[in-house]
C-alpha cells in the first residue's frame, strides 16, 4: 500500500503549554483513520497541522513521500489542494451562494473557467443532494446543508486526502444523519480519510484504526473491533461508553 | 430685503451657484472614488500589513486625523511651496483635491479596518484550505463581505465629504460656497444667498443618501447588513 501521508513526530507548544507531543501518523489509499479524545486533547490540532493550517513546532509532513518544509507558499498550497479539510463550524463564503462557494477555489486555484467551474460544482452538489438549492446563500441553508455545501466544496478540489475535524458536533441531532451518510458514501467509495469524530457507530462499522488522543500525545491505537471489544481493559472503550450513556441518555429525553 | 426679486435669483445667483456647484462636484466625486480605493488600500494595509507597513499607515492615519482640515489644506497650498527640499507649487483645485483625498482615504481606512476584523476568521482557514493564496482569500472573500459591512459607515464619510468641500474656498478654489460668498460680497443680501447655497448641499447630501441605499439595496446579500431578513 502507498503512504498518501504521513506525519512524523509532530509538536506544537503553545506558550508553555504543550498541545502536541511527538505524535505521528500515516494514512494509505482507502484507509479511515478517526482520532477520539476529550476535548483538548489536540485532535484539531492535529488535524490543522497535518495541512500546516498550524504549522508545527516540530515534525514532518510528508505528502506520497515528499517532504514539505513549509517554506514557500507554493509548496502549502500544492499540499492543501491535496488534502481537503472539513471544519466543525462548516465555514463557508457567507457572501457567495452554495454554487460560488464550490467554484471559487475552482476558478482561482485550479484556473477552471468560470461554466467548467459551475459544471463541477453542481456535480459536486448534486452527490451530496443539494443541487436544488445551489442558488441559496449560507444563511439561507441549515447547518447539515451548509456542512454537505462544505464537503461538496472540499471534493470539487478532488483531493487524495479528506480531514475532517468534527464534522457533525455543531449540529441539531436531527442534522447528523444526512452529514453522516455523505461521509458513509465517500467511506465506502475508499476516500482515504482522517477525522476526528465521535459518531462511534460509524467508527465501528467503517475506520480501519482508531487513535486515541489524550493531552496531546496518541495514547491507543489499533482497529476498532481492538480498542472497542467489549469488556476490552482501553481507554477508548472507557471514554466510549461514556459517551454513549450520554448520547442514549440525550436520546431519551 | 425682497425676497420676491425673480430676476434677481433667475440671473444673478442661480448660474453662477450652478457654476460653483459643478466646482464642487469636480472636487467630491474624484475625491471619493480616489479616496474610497486609498480608504480600502491603507485599511488593507492596516488589518493585513507586516509590523512595519502597519506602523506607517497607523502613523499617517492618525496624522490626517489628528489635524484639522483647515490647517491641511493651507499646508498643501501655501506651505509646499516653501518647504525645503519639496518646493512643490499645487494649484487652488489640486491643493483642496488632494487635502479631500487623504482626509476622507483616512476616515474611510477606519471604516475598512473595522469591517476587515469583523469577517470570521473561520472563511480564512478554509480559504487557505483550498489551497488559495493570501492574496486570493484578502480579494475573493475578505473584501466583497468586508465592502458591504463598510458601506453604512463609508457612506457617512462621504457625506461628511461633500460638507467639507465647502472649505475649497480657503485655498482659493472656487466652488459651491466660494461663489455663495463672492455674490455675497457684491451684492450685500448674505441670507437669501446662503440659503440657497445651503439648499444646493442638502440637494447633494440627499441625493447622495439616496444613491447610497439603493448601492446597500444591488449589494444586498442574506445574512448581511438587514437583520431578521
Amino acid at each position: 500500500m502507498t503512504t498518501l501521508l504521513s506525519a512524523k513526530n509532530i509538536s506544537l507548544t503553545l506558550g508553555n503549554r504543550k498541545i502536541l507531543d511527538n505524535v505521528s501518523l500515516d494514512i494509505h489509499a482507502g484507509e479511515l483513520k478517526v482520532l477520539i479524545g476529550p476535548s483538548g486533547a489536540g485532535k484539531s490540532t492535529l488535524l490543522q497541522c497535518i495541512n500546516y493550517l498550524i504549522p508545527p513546532d516540530e515534525g514532518e509532513i510528508y505528502l506520497e513521500g515528499k517532504k514539505i518544509n513549509g517554506q514557500s507558499n507554493a509548496e502549502l498550497c500544492r499540499l492543501r489542494q491535496n488534502v481537503g479539510m472539513i471544519f466543525q463550524d462548516f465555514n463557508l463564503f457567507d457572501h457567495l451562494t452554495a454554487l460560488d462557494n464550490i467554484c471559487l477555489a475552482l476558478v482561482k486555484v485550479h484556473k477552471l473557467s468560470k461554466a467548467e467551474a459551475q459544471k463541477r460544482a453542481r456535480k459536486e452538489l448534486e452527490r451530496v443532494g443539494l443541487a436544488n438549492r445551489a442558488g441559496l446563500y449560507p444563511a439561507q441553508l441549515s447547518g447539515g446543508q451548509k456542512q454537505r455545501v462544505a464537503i461538496a466544496r472540499a471534493l470539487a478540489m478532488d483531493p487524495k486526502i479528506l480531514l475532517l475535524d468534527e464534522p457533525t458536533s455543531a449540529l441539531d441531532p436531527e442534522l447528523v444523519g444526512e452529514v453522516m451518510s455523505v461521509i458513509q458514501d465517500l467511506a465506502h467509495g475508499g476516500m482515504p480519510m482522517i477525522m476526528a469524530t465521535h459518531q462511534m457507530d460509524f467508527v465501528r462499522s467503517l475506520a480501519t484504526e482508531v487513535l486515541f488522543m489524550e493531552h496531546g500525545v496518541i495514547i491507543e491505537k489499533d482497529t476498532p473491533k481492538v480498542l472497542l471489544a467489549e469488556g476490552a481493559k482501553t481507554r477508548t472503550l472507557d471514554f466510549c461508553s461514556k459517551l454513549h450513556i450520554i448520547t442514549n441518555s440525550s436520546n431519551e429525553e | 430685503m425682497e425676497f420676491t426679486d425673480l430676476a434677481f435669483y433667475l440671473e444673478r445667483v442661480i448660474p453662477k451657484l450652478n457654476k460653483g456647484l459643478i466646482e464642487s462636484l469636480w472636487l467630491i466625486i474624484p475625491a471619493a472614488l480616489v479616496g474610497g480605493a486609498l480608504g480600502i488600500f491603507m485599511g488593507v494595509l492596516r488589518v493585513f500589513g507586516t509590523k512595519w507597513i502597519k506602523k506607517i499607515a497607523d502613523t499617517f492615519v492618525a496624522i490626517i486625523r489628528g489635524v484639522p482640515l483647515t490647517i491641511q489644506l493651507m499646508i498643501l497650498y501655501f506651505g509646499l511651496p516653501y518647504l525645503p527640499l519639496v518646493r512643490i507649487y499645487l494649484d487652488p483645485y489640486q491643493a483642496a483635491l488632494l487635502g479631500f483625498i487623504f482626509c476622507t482615504g483616512a476616515y474611510q481606512s477606519e471604516y475598512i479596518r473595522g469591517a476587515l476584523l469583523s469577517i470570521k476568521q473561520g472563511q480564512i482557514k478554509a480559504g487557505q484550505a483550498l489551497g488559495m493564496t493570501k492574496f486570493q482569500i484578502i480579494w475573493s472573500i475578505i473584501i466583497p463581505q468586508a465592502f458591504r459591512k463598510a458601506i453604512p459607515g463609508c457612506g457617512n464619510e462621504i457625506i461628511y465629504l461633500i460638507k467639507y468641500s465647502s472649505l475649497a474656498y480657503i485655498v482659493t478654489h472656487i466652488e459651491l460656497t466660494g461663489e455663495a460668498k463672492i455674490l455675497v460680497s457684491r451684492t450685500f443680501r448674505p441670507t437669501e444667498i446662503y440659503l440657497i447655497a445651503g439648499c444646493y448641499y442638502l440637494f447633494l447630501v440627499t441625493l447622495a443618501t439616496w444613491l447610497l441605499h439603493a448601492l446597500e439595496r444591488k449589494l444586498y446579500i442574506p445574512g448581511f447588513g438587514k437583520a431578521n431578513s
